[in-house]
């Protein structure tokens, strides 16, 4: 079992400005753990904390339940994948694998023997001569991997490794990246501002926003219960309708708007009369030409075909942006641009959650 | 050639090509003909310049080669000027990879301006500081026998103060090169050999040292030719026992009065000069284009 990471009430100041406030997190051994956030939320600084490239400013660190204050980045068990994949370029393929042992003082037979061995499990056998320049942006992703799995480390830390690469190579290496994580074994902390890969690869995801942590859930749970209004926005496409609480009810709620009134499931923490959003997904929404409970009257703006299913895209009167997924079985049916419609909701489907509270 | 026709047309472009040669010719060839062909006559007292006397030979070459001093004087001056260069570099590279990674911009920007500002000074004079600073009743005997660490002043001019003048004199000339070449290295590379465990040791022998050996090559040749070619610091900062060889060619000039003499000691250390541009090259792999870079 490789081991766990614990962050205790991070924080880490530049100065004035705070990159991360208090951030605390349990990261299990063998666990594939991501961090989300859009760019500048603090998810690379912390990496760069748990690394040992910095010192946090407050609060403790620990790898495998030992406290790694003082601890410079080349004595942790741990080893990173840059953005940029920081390869030598001046070492041939074998060579960049094999630095960490070098590093180490592994014999030089021994170092080419173990990167035979790592370019083998990253399907580039006979490459240990070329230069990193000769190759593919995805076999350079591979190299990276190899070179930093080469030290054995408990804990492999990922800054946006596929933000390079093609969309197609990016839906392979995450793939990849997931089995090769299952097969090692090895704790993966995995940085990310594309919700779809966090989604897609991590047994839990860290949501961060301006360097405060809003959640930690599974990705069905991140979903499906957004804690915060930032979680709900950033994960995924959302209708998002801002109004006042008026009345809860046996874990429902009814919201105010400029719309009308709407009926959702209550958020933690939500007290009547508080200012708060209702979050419905575009595939939760109904067309219907009539008046629904729970619907909303707007004009369709556009139709975006986007191979398994269509978004439409409508304006209420009020300018309220919405969207409404159209499964293609019903695309037939769908609505014209310019027409008149009402799209509704089931409450389960809805989620209503306080915008106090909200860090800025 | 064409391209530079195509780019300023026929008249312009013509125009820059004959400044270009005008500027080869006149300036780089013609004088360095003239002094080959100095250097291959015997002196000669005017009236028998164009007479029997006057012949092709090469003893001005084999007269610096047959005197003892001179002899020793030359090679003094190519194991002095090779001992400039590393006293320079080994000053140097911590200070530009300082100032390219380490410090912050404010940092590297005032250490900057600390290294130049002493250049608006005319080198003569710059020279003459160290003359005072180093002199026998001077300041830094003063400093060092105030704080007790020698009891006797130190004769400072001589071998040492030449070699002290030229790192000074010199500095920028490799700090530049190297500067820019350390800069220009990802700061990423330099965290991930260390995140893989390498020693500060082992980041630079295998990191930074062969990302940056362009410039440390460009700095080096570009110290020992401005080191050996240099008459300022040890006319001023040396004594009889470090003369160096520009100043015997300065005598055959000037004092001497034979030119020819002259002219083949000044081409003996131009060929030098280039042997050695040529060998580092060849020792660091570096092309010529990369270092006029």
């Amino acid at each position: 079992m490789s081991h766990s990471v614990e962050l205790i009430d991070v924080e880490q100041a530049f100065g004035d400005v705070k990159a991360v406030h208090h951030f605390s997190a349990h990261i299990a051994g063998g666990e594939f753990f991501s961090i989300l956030g859009p760019s500048g939320c603090g998810k690379t600084t912390l990496l760069r904390l748990i690394a040992g490239f910095t010192e946090p400013t407050k609060g403790r660190v620990l790898i495998g339940d030992k406290d790694m204050a003082g601890i410079p980045a080349d004595r942790r068990p741990t080893a990173m994948i840059f953005q940029s994949l920081a390869l030598f370029p001046l070492m041939p393929v074998w060579e960049n694998i094999a630095f960490g042992l070098e590093a180490r003082g592994v014999p030089k037979a021994q170092r080419r023997k173990r990167a035979e061995e790592l370019l083998e499990l990253i399907a580039l056998p006979g490459y240990g001569d070329r230069m990193v320049h000769e190759l593919s942006g995805g076999q350079r992703q591979r190299v990276a991997i190899a070179r930093a799995l080469a030290v054995q480390p408990q804990v492999l830390l990922l800054d946006e490794p596929l933000s390079a690469l093609d969309l197609k190579l990016r839906q392979h290496m995450r793939a990849e990246l997931r089995a090769l994580q299952k097969r090692t074994g090895v704790t993966f902390i995995y940085i990310t501002h594309d919700q779809s890969e966090a989604l897609a690869m991590s047994d839990r995801v860290a949501v961060m926003s301006a360097g405060v942590l809003q959640q930690i859930a599974t990705p069905q749970e991140l979903y499906a219960n957004p804690a915060t209004p930032f979680t709900a926005r950033f994960v995924g496409e959302t209708n998002a309708i801002v109004g006042t609480v008026r009345g809860i009810e046996g874990g429902l709620a009814t919201l105010t708007t400029a719309e009308g009134r709407f009926t959702g499931r209550a958020g933690p923490g939500l007290t009547d009369g508080a200012r708060a959003t209702i979050f419905i997904r575009p595939e939760a929404m109904a067309l219907s030409r009539i008046a629904l409970p729970n619907s909303l009257n707007a004009i369709t703006t556009s139709l975006e075909y986007e191979g398994a299913s269509a978004m439409l895209c409508a304006r209420s009167e009020h300018g309220q942006e919405l969207l409404a997924a159209v499964p293609n079985r019903q695309l037939a049916e769908a609505p014209g641009q310019g027409e008149q419609i009402w799209l509704s909701f089931a409450p389960e489907e809805a989620l209503i959650l306080a915008e106090e509270g909200q860090p800025a | 050639m064409n391209e530079m026709i195509k780019r300023f047309g026929p008249g312009l472009g013509g125009f820059f090509l004959i400044l270009v040669a005008v500027w080869i010719i006149g300036m780089v060839l013609a004088p360095n003909l003239m002094m080959l062909n100095f250097s291959l006559k015997p002196m000669l007292f005017p009236n028998d310049i164009g007479g029997p006397k006057d012949v092709y030979t090469v003893d001005n070459y084999t007269a610096l080669f047959g005197d003892r001093v001179h002899r020793a004087i030359f090679l003094k001056t190519i194991w002095g000027s090779a001992l400039v260069m590393v006293a320079t570099l080994a000053i140097t590279y911590p200070l530009a990879f300082w100032m390219a990674k380490v410090a912050s911009m404010r940092g590297a920007r005032a250490m900057l301006t600390i290294l130049i500002i002493p250049f608006w000074i005319n080198e003569v004079l710059r020279t003459l500081a160290w003359f005072i600073i180093l002199s026998f009743n001077g300041p830094l005997n003063a400093f060092l026998l105030s704080t007790g660490l020698i009891d006797q002043p130190v004769r400072w001019q001589g071998d040492f103060g030449v070699l002290a003048g030229m790192v000074y004199a010199y500095i920028l000339f490799m700090l530049f090169p190297i500067y820019n070449s350390i800069s220009t290295l990802e700061t990423a590379q330099l965290e991930a050999a260390k995140n893989l465990g390498a020693s500060t040791w082992r980041i630079h022998w295998r990191i930074v040292i062969p990302h940056a050996k362009a410039g440390i090559a460009t700095g080096c040749v570009f110290t020992f030719m401005l080191a050996a070619g240099s008459y300022v610091a040890p006319a001023l900062l040396g004594s009889p026992g470090s003369r160096w060889f520009t100043e015997i060619i300065y005598n055959w000039f000037f004092e001497g009065g034979n030119w020819n003499r002259g002219a083949a000691y000044a081409l003996v250390l131009l060929v030098l000069c280039m042997a050695v541009v040529m060998v580092t090259l060849k020792i660091f792999r570096v092309n010529l284009a990369d270092v006029a870079k």
